[in-house]
């Protein structure tokens, strides 16, 4: 049987293909928008994998140490470290800040951990050139794409650090780049005061009897050396033995220290359900509002390519065509238009995803699962279009 | 000669009550195959309904209707599948050729076949054939809108035949043709109907082609079919025929 719809594809096949062509860039932006989901979740994920963490210990009665303040004593992973099951713990500090990158600003989560063998639980992966950090202070681990080079001195509140290591896909959970240094500098950078500040609290002590007892001024520098500094970290990233249980373990940190811990399955919860539960929302939002546009320009545009097709409709119902010829020849149509699309709006998606921003990652399944929802919006797309077909009077064919 | 159609006491009523229009008031007409006959008629008096009757494109209220050998609808009986029984006993010519657009003048001509099930090489050889016997076989790759008005003509005559069908119905098949060509188009018409053994009827409003036919139904006000025996139909009397009952006294 002769395929109508093609015939008449291929008879107006520029106007097809340039209207395919702008339904595809809007099918490119709908999976973009999915694949900024999907970007957002892996960042997620990708935090939690390169913290070589089995459980996250944090200050009690937070979501710490991602999606609230945490804050405890870097100490408290000595006890941890002695527990049944734990095989490594290690204090982490995270800060979110604006740096200067060449005449522009960056943002980038500065991570503080401790000096350690690639693998501990903090310390940066996916090395792409360089080294670790191994001097206790002003060195930097960057990410890639915070745009530092090997090399590069970064300044971090007062100091500078030199750049000796290079990372890929280490990411905060909102995507910016990691930028890992010491522990003792992560708490400087995180705690430390300006020197308007120290010479305030100073004054302060000073003048306060209970700090600074008459005859006795080592009172007074003990408590400004005190409060000078921090020791705090944000989280005990901790990982246990291979044949202990993540839970078992957790609730035993909880119960004996009386902090809040959490597993991988509870963090990547907080992280995908909690943090970016709101962005997810308004992403969905604006999938199915693109949805809703893609499905009504199909159906507009299959429709007025059938109603400009009434007379040769109604002249091949009068020879005989049956309706469900004609039915079809309008749905291969719009299925033609919607692969048309689909095919122009992954190539975009792929071209212009990495000048995203944001990471965009574009899922196979999602694309699959794309195709058929763009298939079957163009089927029900179309059905406006049948209709109009289908209510045609052959006798519009014969005059009178 | 055998029956192409036949209409016994054919009624078309729309609505009911005191708003019905009787369009056609028990219709008896009959065309034998290989006959080529006019249906004239002013506007308003049912030439349309009765067209739409004999396409089998609406039914009639009562009466019979037969083409060839098949009853296709008798006082409340009719065919079921109107669409089959259009395309495979029907042919269509239309006022303008409105042919597909987007199908070569092959596929044009060869669609019915393939919609009737006929494999495509054999029903586009059918399609060339009849194109080579209407003079148009050399345009069979061509695009309906390659084509001259002419040839765009013979390519809906060849459509219309294509399927060997009992009967063919053309309205106004002229009216677009200087009077050359429309006398060459219903020279054609006549001798397909022989050719093909078609009954055709053709509805005309066109004064040159009228005093070529042998028998002409003229449909008026008072929607009946009234049949014009063989040679009174002359130009100048079936112009007169257009202006209703007046011109019925004339005839």
């Amino acid at each position: 049987m002769i395929s109508l719809a093609g015939r008449d594809i291929l008879h107006g096949w520029g106007k097809f293909v340039l209207t395919g062509v702008g339904l595809g860039l809007l099918i490119g932006v709908t999976l973009s928008m999915a694949g900024v989901y999907r970007g957002m979740v892996d960042d997620a994920q990708a935090l939690l994998d390169n913290s070589h963490a089995d459980l996250w210990v944090v200050q009690k009665d937070t979501l710490g140490p991602y999606a609230e303040p945490s804050s405890l004593p870097e100490d408290s992973e000595r006890p941890i470290q002695a527990m049944r099951g734990v095989a490594q713990a290690a204090g982490v500090t995270y800060l979110t800040m604006q740096i200067a990158q060449g005449d522009k600003d960056v943002r980038v989560m500065v991570v503080g951990t401790e000096m350690g063998e690639p693998g501990m639980p903090g310390q940066p992966t996916h090395l792409i050139a360089g080294r670790q950090i191994v001097r206790g202070h002003y060195e930097a681990v960057a990410d890639v794409k915070s745009g530092f080079a090997l090399g590069d001195r970064v300044k971090v509140r007062r100091n500078f650090y030199t750049v000796v290591g290079l990372t890929s896909r280490m990411v905060s959970s909102g995507g910016d780049p990691m930028l890992f240094l010491s522990l003792k500098d992560a708490q400087a950078a995180q705690f430390q005061k300006d020197s308007d500040a120290i010479v305030r609290q100073r004054a302060r002590t000073e003048a306060n009897p209970q700090l600074n007892p008459p005859g006795n001024p080592a009172v007074a520098a003990a408590v400004n050396a005190v409060q000078s500094g921090n020791t705090n970290v944000n989280a005990v990233l901790v990982t246990i033995t291979p044949d202990a249980d993540p839970d078992l373990v957790a609730d035993a940190i909880r119960r004996w220290q009386r902090l809040t811990v959490y597993t991988r399955a509870e963090m990547e919860e907080i992280l995908v359900q909690k943090l970016i539960a709101n962005s997810a929302r308004q992403i969905a939002m604006f999938l199915v509002i693109l949805s809703i546009v893609s499905a009504a320009i199909v159906a507009f545009i299959i429709y007025t390519m059938t109603i400009g097709k009434i007379r040769e409709i109604a002249v091949l119902k009068l020879i005989g065509t049956r309706n469900r010829t004609i039915s079809w020849m309008i749905l291969q149509q719009a299925l033609g238009l919607g692969l048309i699309g689909f095919v122009v709006g992954k190539i975009a998606a792929s071209l212009w995803a990495p000048f995203f921003p944001k990471y965009v990652l574009l899922l196979p399944a999602d694309s699959i699962r794309g195709f058929f929802a763009v298939m079957l919006i163009c089927t029900l797309a179309s059905v406006l279009a049948i209709q109009a077909a289908l209510k045609v009077d052959p006798a519009e064919a014969i005059g009178g | 000669m055998a029956d192409g159609i036949t209409l016994e006491n054919v009624v078309k009523t729309y609505g009911n009550g005191d708003t019905a229009v009787h369009a056609l008031r028990g219709v008896n007409m009959s065309v034998a195959k290989g006959e080529v006959v006019g249906l004239i008629g002013p506007s308003g008096s049912g030439k349309s309904t009765l067209l739409k009757c004999l396409g089998a494109v609406i039914e009639p209220t009562s009466g019979k209707m037969t083409i060839g050998d098949q009853c296709i609808y008798d006082n409340g009986w009719k065919v079921r599948d109107l669409r089959a029984l259009r395309r495979d006993l029907i042919g269509f010519i239309f006022q303008a050729p409105y042919l597909i657009p987007f199908l070569d003048v092959t596929d044009n001509v060869a669609l019915l076949p393939m919609l009737a099930g006929k494999p495509n090489a054999v029903a586009r050889k059918m399609a060339r054939d009849l194109l080579d016997a209407l003079d148009v076989g050399h345009r069979a790759a061509a695009m309906p809108s390659q084509l001259s008005g002419g040839e765009q003509q013979r390519v809906a005559i060849a459509r219309a035949l294509i399927n060997r069908p009992p009967v063919i119905l053309a309205d106004e098949p002229t009216a677009p043709l200087d009077g050359q060509r429309a006398l060459a188009v219903v020279a054609l018409l006549n001798d397909m109907a022989q050719q093909f053994d078609t009954a055709i009827i053709i509805v005309t409003h066109d004064e040159k082609i009228i005093p070529t036919f042998k028998r002409l139904y003229n449909i008026r006000e008072g929607l009946t079919v009234e049949e014009i025996p063989q040679g009174i139909a002359s130009p100048a009397p079936a112009v007169a025929l257009f202006e209703g009952d007046t011109a019925r006294d004339k005839v």
